[in-house]
């Protein structure tokens, strides 16, 4: 059974996982088709974060399946490598290589793990630091950049690997307030590109201009989604209006 | 190698007056008195839980050694010359002579100290890193083994280990018709080497454990696998993180080196004692082992103070 483009990018469907005694997903499903932008949002220790980490089988699940282009995440004879070749992912904490310059870092996996050839993989690697604007920043340090351009620097990165998916985990969550609009600008870049996109983020104007759809999570269950225009406006759910006059 | 608070109970300074004294016996005023010490001692104790102690609290650290210690040790050998000099017999040649006559010997002695403890450092290290990285690996056994040869080998003495070295190993290596001899120092280089491997795993341990997980989580989403992340990411940070305290090991190895002169080997500790016993002259028993410490001083003190500096700058970043 081939995977084709009017199927779901990433189909999960009634995914369960506990640690320990904490159930932290509890049955979860949604959709993303190709070229979609989805935004989660939920109140903290909802599983957000958790589910992102599954997709890219980071985190085993216990029950349910995750499918990334038709391929089951959770299969014991899965090619996890070929799978996060497709799946890029941004951290809330950058997570840069600190002992590497900002070209290198995005170098390094296209080279050691795609085993490109070097000059080609560098002319990208400028290519993609023009794209996040950080040009004149190639050779510095992640330690000499400001937590704004290291998670452009991170965004590049996990570009460089030419995934068919980005996983963004809170991506502008530890940033300094005037430096959450350079990367969500590159976000939004990215997405009107037809990038597809599942997107963590607490940062509700942001979701609503950016979705496609917005999921609302809460204690491992989707709540409630929809197009952002209704979702905002017309929600439901109790919980999903408590959660949001808590916040807007 | 960062080292939290814990709950473990915390080595309290040694008190004079016990917390629970046995009043009974004592007339009310000297209780008192005593319960007033300890009382005024209660309020200056520190906090259960201490700060955690920095990063480069490894548990060899020494007090940093400054200039002022040179100066001390270099006016302790002028005085010692001089008071040797002052007890000596007329007619013998002055002490400073003598330290100056036997120096070339001392000197030849001393480079085979440096020399094992250079060859000691570099089985040790190599032998230490496949042994760190046995800790960390995802095979139980293999963990097992590697642990139980640290733990063996860190915590036995290093004199120990140099007489079993001594002991067992054969005096040749024959291999088919080639005899490599094995002389005394080289045997106990491995003895020591040994030790040092031990150190060196644990110090691969802590550091590979100091990097933070998003490191690995980073390079996973990236689709390394896990030698290359071992390779590319975390073991480059780790040498950063491991040098001030591997080079603070290897000071503590070189001023070990004398440990060697029990086991008979002719390094610079057993010529001193070849020399006093040639020379037969009481007075300068004090002026030649201060001139020898002074060496291993010289040696070691540029040592310590650049570790200190480089731990100065790796902290700050």
């Amino acid at each position: 059974m081939a995977w084709t483009p009017d199927q779901p990018l990433i189909r999960i469907s009634d995914v369960h996982l506990s640690f320990g005694p904490v159930q932290v997903l509890n049955g979860i499903s949604l959709d993303v088709m190709k070229g979609d932008v989805i935004c989660i949002i939920g109140p903290s220790g909802a599983g957000k974060s958790t589910l992102l980490r599954c997709v890219n089988a980071l985190v085993p699940i216990d029950r349910g399946s995750i499918l990334v282009e038709g391929q089951e995440v959770h299969d014991a004879k899965l090619d996890k490598l070929a799978l996060r070749r497709k799946v890029g992912m941004v951290f809330q904490q950058y997570n840069l290589f600190p002992h590497r310059t900002a070209l290198d870092n995005i170098m390094m996996a296209p080279i050691h793990v795609l085993k490109r050839p070097r000059g080609e993989v560098e002319q990208e690697a400028r290519a993609l630091m023009r794209k996040v604007r950080l040009e004149d920043k190639e050779a510095s340090y992640p330690g000499e950049l400001s937590g704004g351009q290291q998670q452009r620097v991170a965004i590049a990165r996990s570009l460089a690997m030419q995934p068919d998916v980005m996983l963004f985990d809170e991506v502008t969550a530890a940033l300094d307030p005037e430096t959450v609009k350079e990367v969500l600008v590159t976000i939004r870049e990215l997405a009107e590109e037809g990038m597809t996109c599942m997107i963590v983020t607490h940062e509700m104007g942001f979701a609503r201009e950016i979705a496609d759809e917005i999921y609302f999570t809460d204690r491992g269950i989707v709540v409630e989604h929809g197009p952002p225009a209704e979702f905002f406006t017309s929600s439901r759910d109790p919980r999903t209006r408590q959660f949001l006059s808590q916040i807007l | 190698m960062i080292t939290n608070a814990t709950d473990l109970p915390v080595l309290k300074p040694f008190r004079l007056f016990s917390p629970l004294p046995a009043c009974g016996e004592r007339s009310p005023r000297v209780a008192r008195r005593v319960r007033g010490i300890f009382h005024w001692r209660r309020a200056t104790e520190s906090p259960p839980h201490p700060d955690p102690l920095p990063a480069s609290g490894e548990r060899e650290s020494a007090p940093p050694l400054t200039t002022t210690h040179a100066w001390l040790l270099i006016a302790a050998l002028v005085l010692a010359v001089g008071i040797g000099q002052a007890a000596a017999a007329p007619a013998a040649p002055s002490v400073l002579a003598t330290l100056i006559k036997w120096t070339p010997l001392l000197a030849q002695g001393f480079a085979l100290n440096i020399a094992m403890s250079f060859l000691a450092m570099g089985i040790g290290t190599a032998l230490g890193f496949a042994l760190g990285l046995a800790l960390i690996s995802l095979h139980r056994p293999v963990r097992g083994v590697a642990w139980f040869l640290t733990e063996f080998f860190r915590n036995a003495p290093w004199l120990v280990l140099l007489f079993y070295c001594m002991l067992l190993l054969p005096f040749e290596l024959r291999i088919g018709d080639t005899i490599i001899p094995l002389p005394g120092w080289m045997k106990s280089t491995l003895g020591l080497s040994l030790a040092v491997m031990a150190n060196v795993a644990e110090l691969v341990r802590g550091a590979v454990n100091s990097i933070p997980f998003g490191q690995w989580e980073a390079s996973e989403a990236l689709a390394f696998t896990r030698m290359q992340t071992l390779r590319m990411v975390i073991l480059p940070q780790c040498i950063k993180r491991m040098t001030p305290p591997w080079m603070n090991l290897y000071a503590i190895l070189t001023v070990g080196t004398p440990l060697t002169s029990v086991v008979g080997v002719s390094e610079a500790m057993t010529l001193t004692g070849d020399i006093l016993a040639a020379e037969n002259r009481s007075e300068l028993l004090v002026p030649m082992y201060l001139y020898l410490l002074l060496w291993f001083f010289l040696y070691c003190y540029p040592i310590a103070r650049f570790t200190v500096s480089l731990e100065r700058r790796f902290q700050v970043r």
